[in-house]
């Protein structure tokens, strides 16, 4: 238990917690601290691309085995389970209508790919080797539960939804974070170790600092949404919001271990299982189902899941992975 | 000089259904149309700002064309599927134009 408090009080004080902390803060305090927009684009074009790189040139390194093909099949049952327990949660303890209670759940059974990022980043810092291929199990879990969302909405009734038309097929698979993500991933791949010593300059030494600095940006959209959002939702809903995370995560632990991932793979399942979109998926939502009241989806998103779980989430994770693959 | 009659419609749509409407301009022969960033405004759901968005779940854009006033109530009749669930204004204008060769 020592050591598991001792590892999350770690990770707490890391710099890209910190940074993040000073975002809400400063937010919260009516800070005028502002990052450009574009500026804020190019920092995830860029985490993105190191994040797919590295991935991929750790897959050249140790070779594609069946483990992989498991793990993106977990990956993609799991973003097709998690609505749908996010859904009935959501209807037991919330007052949420079946299409509010939808639109969320789609957010919790994909992921936050910064989420991620951070996730990785702290195993890095704490010499915990992980799955390269990890990222391209991200990608495979960002659009499954926006299927799932609509057939809940199907069955369930409460209102219309749009469908999955190719238009809008083609934007969730073609979105830039997935499109640069596995772009770069397969780059990695194919260029391998001498390809990412190359960049390695570019990609590999300023990415905690960039990183910092994104999470900066994060913090103070996600203290500025959480102070904006007044009475968008419920205390029930806010529950939700930390509950629904620890049930995905469970999840990701357990699937991991079927697995036989490593302590950092699974703490990264753990990271994804728990992680909820405010990128892609709030942008089908508005396709799909634009009577659902998205102040609802992204707070609890955005506004709380995010910053619990970059705060107190991926140390409790990285301590939980720690604990039970480890031994 | 020569002035004409045309209707000047000025659509606030939300970012993310932007391409579908202007599709569905082009595909009906409006060929000629602005598109508009919207950096913050007020509605029925409250005070929203461009700054700090990270989706395109939230953002607002105008897309202003000029028409020839016989062709407004077909044009509106293709238009109005794309828009009538999502948050946005239509407003329509009387204006005048002075080539209207070009609509």
């Amino acid at each position: 238990m020592d050591t598991i408090l001792s590892l999350a009080a770690q990770n707490l004080l890391s710099p890209i917690i910190l940074s993040f902390a000073l975002g809400v803060a400063a937010a919260l305090a009516k800070s005028d601290l502002n990052f450009p927009e574009a500026v804020a684009k190019g920092m995830s074009l860029y985490l993105l691309f190191a994040i797919g790189f590295k991935g991929g040139a750790s897959i050249a390194d140790h070779g594609v085995d069946g483990q992989l093909i498991a793990s993106l099949v977990v990956g993609v049952m799991l973003s097709f389970l998690l609505p749908i327990i996010a859904f009935g949660l959501l209807r037991t303890i919330t007052r949420l209508s079946v299409l509010d209670a939808a639109a969320v759940a789609a957010h919790y059974g994909s992921i936050s790919i910064v989420t991620f990022v951070a996730g990785s980043s702290i195993l890095e810092a704490q010499g915990i080797g992980f799955e390269g291929y990890m990222v391209a199990v991200a990608a495979a879990m960002e659009a499954p539960a926006i299927i799932s969302a609509l057939w809940l909405i199907s069955v369930k009734g409460g209102g219309e939804a749009r469908g999955m038309d190719a238009g809008l097929m083609r934007e969730i698979m073609l979105n830039g974070s997935i499109v640069l993500l596995i772009g770069s991933f397969a780059i990695g791949w194919i260029t391998g170790k001498e390809g990412l010593a190359e960049i390695s300059p570019f990609i590999t030494d300023p990415f905690k600092g960039v990183l910092c600095l994104f999470l900066l940006d994060m913090g103070l959209v996600a203290g500025r949404g959480l102070a904006r959002a007044g009475g968008a939702v419920s205390g029930r809903a806010i529950v939700f919001g930390v509950v629904m995370p620890l049930i995905g995560a469970s999840l990701g632990l357990a699937s991991a271990w079927l697995l036989g991932l490593s302590v950092g793979g699974a703490a990264l399942m753990m990271v994804l299982s728990a992680s909820a979109s405010y990128i892609a998926v709030p942008a089908a939502m508005r396709v799909a189902l634009p009577e659902a009241n998205p102040a609802i989806y992204l707070t609890l998103s955005l506004g709380v899941t995010f910053p619990f779980n970059l705060t107190l989430g991926i140390p409790l994770y990285v301590a939980l992975a720690s604990a039970v693959i480890g031994g | 000089m020569e002035m004409h009659d045309a209707k000047r419609i000025e659509i606030m749509i939300e970012q993310i259904m932007e391409k579908r409407l202007t599709d569905l301009l082009i595909e009906n022969g409006v060929s000629g149309f602005s598109v508009l960033p919207v950096r913050g405004g007020s509605g029925r759901s409250g005070q929203w700002s461009r700054q700090g968005q990270i989706s395109r779940a939230e953002g607002m854009s105008a897309v202003v064309c000029l028409i020839k006033p016989e062709r407004l109530d077909v044009l509106l009749d293709v238009i109005l599927p794309v828009l009538e669930r999502h948050i946005g204004v239509v407003n329509i204008t009387d204006a005048k134009i002075l080539r209207a060769e070009r609509f």
